[in-house]
This record gives structure tokens, C-alpha cells and sequence, in this order.
């Protein structure tokens, strides 16, 4: 479990984040929605702490993350995985290296029980005979593959994604959610997702949390948003065309 | 002005921290050497060529030149082989060399490490736990200390047989001529001090663009930008390094 406590951040004058507080439940899907630039990215970068916040505290299963020295903080590293927005593979490496490179880095493993790891996590996102290629030779969709695949080769316990879909086509957009929920429940791991994607909102949000502006506005699921009393989630929700004919 | 004074200070600070991190116990030590080896042969091997060609021409254009200017009767012909191989060694191998290295290396380190950045792959590396400065920059300055040595003594060669081939060529110099000046009054020291110049010059051209790299907000444009200011500093902080060491090691 991952719980936010009243957390605040700045870059300089400009205030990005403004007491935002949630939490997210173990074996459980949480959607952070919102427009670009609501804040979204600098909140997540918050949560792993890629970012300092100036206020506020972080608890990983009621570990004070804020507060930890680097050492500390490295424990807790290792128990995360993320996707990032452009899935940030390493350039150099080739898929099987990318997915071995945490292997590698933390563990004792033989060469065989990387390589058996390795083409177990690229079995669980569906992306066989792919090993050899190198990140520029793959497309978007199995980029991000292949990055959920690195993301979860130490078996982490907290995974975030960064708009998971965006650059997709609907359809690609539809498995890697699927795959998402999929991984969250059956290796029971804390996720959070970043997205503006209203089919990701209802395909996958267990929880649903929606930024305005660096706040949290609203908080419910895909079952409650539909019909949210709040006049910014309903026009967010409402652009959808699709679900604005289905609300009919 | 106060504002630029208080810019150079807090650079050499952000500066400091980034390659005082770097020098942390690495997380692997058979990935750390894996990476060592990686980069001598991406830093070193690929400079080779370069290397050699320039220093080539440039030692048989000083032979060419002494002779050119050495005319009177009372300067011993052999002082053209003094003259190319004491330009050679005190300055053209380790100082020049240096700085076209600080291009072409520069460049690559900044570019590399700018876009790492920018493409969020050093964020990756810091939230597995990996120190990233320790992981890229490290074995960069490793790399480039170890190598830029042995570069700068295969220029001195390659700058001396080439102001030697040139020279016999030309008719400007005799074969043993040239051969009994670069043996005349040969000072140890003189290689001492280049090598010197040459670690130095080396820890500058691999930190530096790493800095710059490291660094890096935004896209491909500022990455560019990166590449070109690392280029730029790493170069000036090598001339002003080179007035420093000859001041210490030769005044
Ligand atoms: N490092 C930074 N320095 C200054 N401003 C930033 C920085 N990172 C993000 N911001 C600002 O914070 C706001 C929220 O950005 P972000 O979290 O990326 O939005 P999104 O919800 O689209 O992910 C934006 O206005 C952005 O300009
Ligand atoms: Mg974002």
C-alpha cells in the first residue's frame, strides 16, 4: 500500500502540486487522470522520488519514504518498477539486455536464470522472439512492452506507469491496460497509472483520482465517474464523445 | 556581473557533487568493468585513427617549418629533429590532441548522456536504485585517463616519424640528422610532464560533457545545445590547465 499524505511542490514560484493526499491499495489498479500539465507526471516523480516535495510525506507500506537517507531509499528502489512515458529504454541494450539489466545489477543470478527470467517477464507481455532487437527497431506498443517487462523482472511490489497509452492506437492502447491489471492482480503489486485516456479509465480504474490544477479534485471509479457531481470531471469525461452518447 | 560571478560559482558546485557521486562504490563490479571496457573501446580505439593522421601532418609540417625558418650558418641541422620532436612532445600531442579530443569525445559524451536524459533512461537508472553518475560517468573518466595517455605517446611516435618521412622526402632534413636530433639532449622529464598534461586534459574532456549531459532540460535542440557547450568549456578549461601545469611543471 502506497499512501500520499498532504503532499506539496514547487519549482520555484510556480506551485505544481498543492496538498494532494491519496492512497493506493495492494493488488489494485489506481488511475491518476487529468489534463496535460495538470501535474500528473510531477506527482508520480514525487511518489518514486525522482522529485523532492516541500511538504508532505510518502509511506510504502507505512515506511516514511520522505524521510529515508539514500541507502534507505535504495531498499525500497529496489521494490519498484515504472514505465515511463517514452519507456526509456536503454539505447544501447538489446530487449533481452534491458529486461536483464536490473538482473544484472541486484541479484546473483547465473546466466541461464537471467536469461530464464528474462523470457519469463517478456512471455507475461506477450512479446516473444523480439530479444535480439534493439529499442529503435521496435514499435511504440512494443516498446512499452518491453518496459513493463524491465519494470517487473526483479518482481516488484510497486508499479508505476506514466501514460502507459499515450503514442498508441486504440487497440494496442487496450492490450497494454489489460496487461497492466492483468500483472497487478496476479503478482498482487501496487500500481498507479497516469493517464488522460478516458478508455483506460474505464477499462482498468479500480480507483480513480482526478487532478485539477495540481489538486485533487475528485476521487471515485470508473462506476462513479460517469455520474460525478463536479462540473471539471464531467467536462473532462464529457470530451469523450463516445461515453457522452452512452450517458444518454 | 554579480550575476555571472554567482553562475560560474553555482556550476562548479553542481559540478563538484555530480563527479564527487560519481566516485561511489559501484552497485556490480563485473558490470562496472564490463562498462570500463566498453567505453576505453568507444573513447580510445575510436580516436585511433584520428589521432595518427593529425599528428602525421602536423609533425612533418613542423619539420618543414624549422627547416623553412633555420637558415643561418650557426644552427647545426640537426636542430630540426629538436625542434619537431620538443613541439611535438611539450605541446602538440598533449595539448592540441587534447583539445580536437575534447571535440570529437566531448561531443559524444555530452550528446550520449544529454539524451539519456532527456529521454528519460537516467531516471530509469535512479529508480531501480542505480546510482547513475557512478553507472555512465565513472567509467567514462576511467576510460578516458587510462587511454589518453597512451593516445598522446602514439602521437608523439606518429608526429616524429612523420616529421622525419616528410622531412627525408622533402630534402630538408638528412635521414641521420633528424635521427641524431631527436636524441639530442632528451629530457625524461618533458615525457613526464605531457603525461601529466595528458591525465589531466583527459579527466577534463570526459567530466565536463558528462556535466552538460547530465544536466540537459528538454529535447533534441537542447541537446544539441549541451553537446555545443561542452565543446566550448571543456576546451577553454584546457587551455587554462595547460598555462597551470606548465606553470608548475616547467617554470
Ligand atoms: N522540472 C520542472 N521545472 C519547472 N516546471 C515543471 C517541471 N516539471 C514540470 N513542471 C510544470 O509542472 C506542471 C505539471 O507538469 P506535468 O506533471 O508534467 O503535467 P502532466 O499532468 O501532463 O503530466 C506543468 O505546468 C509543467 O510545466
Ligand atoms: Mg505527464
Amino acid at each position: 500500500m502506497i499512501e500520499v499524505r498532504n503532499i506539496s511542490k514547487s519549482f520555484g514560484e510556480k506551485q505544481v502540486l498543492k496538498n494532494v493526499s491519496l492512497v493506493a491499495e495492494q493488488g489494485k489498479t489506481t488511475l491518476v487522470i487529468g489534463a496535460s500539465g495538470s501535474g500528473k507526471t510531477v506527482l508520480m516523480k514525487c511518489i518514486v522520488g525522482l522529485e523532492e516535495v516541500n511538504s508532505g510525506g510518502i509511506f510504502y507500506n507505512e515506511r516514511n519514504f520522505s524521510e529515508m537517507n539514500t541507502k534507505q531509499r535504495k531498499g525500497i528502489r529496489k521494490e519498484m518498477g515504472m514505465l515511463f512515458q517514452g519507456a526509456a529504454l536503454f539505447d544501447s541494450q538489446s530487449v533481452e539486455e534491458n529486461v536483464a539489466f536490473p538482473l544484472s545489477m541486484f541479484t546473483n543470478m547465473t546466466e541461464e536464470e537471467k536469461t530464464e527470467r528474462v523470457n519469463f517477464c517478456l512471455k507475461k507481455v506477450n512479446l516473444e522472439n523480439s530479444n535480439k532487437l534493439h529499442p529503435s527497431e521496435l514499435s511504440g506498443g512494443m516498446k512499452k512492452r518491453v518496459g513493463i517487462a524491465r519494470a517487473i523482472s526483479l518482481s516488484p511490489k510497486y508499479l508505476f506507469c506514466d501514460e502507459p497509452n499515450s503514442g498508441l492506437d486504440p487497440l494496442t492502447s487496450h492490450v497494454i491496460d489489460d496487461l497492466i491489471k492483468e500483472i497487478t492482480q496476479e503478482l498482487n503489486i501496487t500500481t498507479i497509472v497516469n493517464t488522460h485516456d478516458m478508455n483506460s479509465v474505464m477499462n482498468i480504474g479500480d480507483k480513480v483520482i482526478f487532478i485539477y490544477k495540481g489538486e485533487k479534485w475528485w476521487e471515485g471509479n470508473s462506476a462513479t465517474i460517469l455520474h460525478a457531481d463536479n462540473k471539471e470531471v464531467l467536462e473532462f469525461v464529457g470530451t469523450a464523445k463516445m461515453l457522452k452518447e452512452l450517458r444518454k | 556581473m554579480v550575476t555571472y560571478v554567482s553562475n560560474i560559482f553555482y556550476h562548479i558546485g553542481r559540478y563538484y557533487s555530480l563527479i564527487a557521486r560519481a566516485f561511489s562504490k559501484p552497485e556490480k563490479n563485473y558490470v562496472f568493468r564490463k562498462r570500463i571496457f566498453e567505453e576505453i573501446d568507444n573513447l580510445g580505439i575510436g580516436s585511433l585513427a584520428i589521432v595518427l593522421i593529425m599528428s602525421v601532418f602536423m609533425g612533418a609540417v613542423i619539420t618543414i617549418q624549422a627547416a623553412f625558418g633555420f637558415t643561418s650558418p650557426w644552427i647545426p641541422p640537426y636542430a630540426i629533429g629538436v625542434a619537431t620532436r620538443d613541439s611535438m612532445m611539450l605541446e602538440f600531442s598533449p595539448t592540441l590532441v587534447s583539445l580536437i579530443l575534447a571535440g570529437k569525445v566531448g561531443s559524444n559524451i555530452a550528446s550520449e548522456i544529454g539524451t539519456m536524459r532527456v529521454s528519460e533512461q537516467i531516471d530509469a537508472l535512479e529508480i531501480m536504485g542505480v546510482n547513475s553518475s557512478t553507472h555512465l560517468i565513472l567509467p567514462k573518466i576511467i576510460a578516458s585517463v587510462l587511454i589518453n595517455p597512451f593516445l598522446i605517446v602514439i602521437s608523439m611516435f606518429a608526429g616524429i616519424i612523420g616529421g622525419w618521412g616528410f622531412g627525408v622526402l622533402t630534402h630538408v632534413v638528412t635521414p641521420y640528422g633528424y635521427l641524431y636530433g631527436i636524441q639530442y639532449d632528451f629530457r625524461t622529464y618533458n615525457v613526464v610532464y605531457a603525461l601529466i598534461k595528458a591525465a589531466v586534459f583527459a579527466f577534463i574532456i570526459s567530466s565536463v560533457p558528462a556535466y552538460h549531459g547530465y544536466y540537459t532540460k528538454g529535447g533534441a535542440l537542447e541537446v544539441g545545445q549541451s553537446s555545443t557547450k561542452a565543446v566550448v568549456y571543456s576546451s577553454l578549461l584546457i587551455l587554462l590547465f595547460n598555462f597551470i601545469l606548465t606553470q608548475l611543471l616547467l617554470a
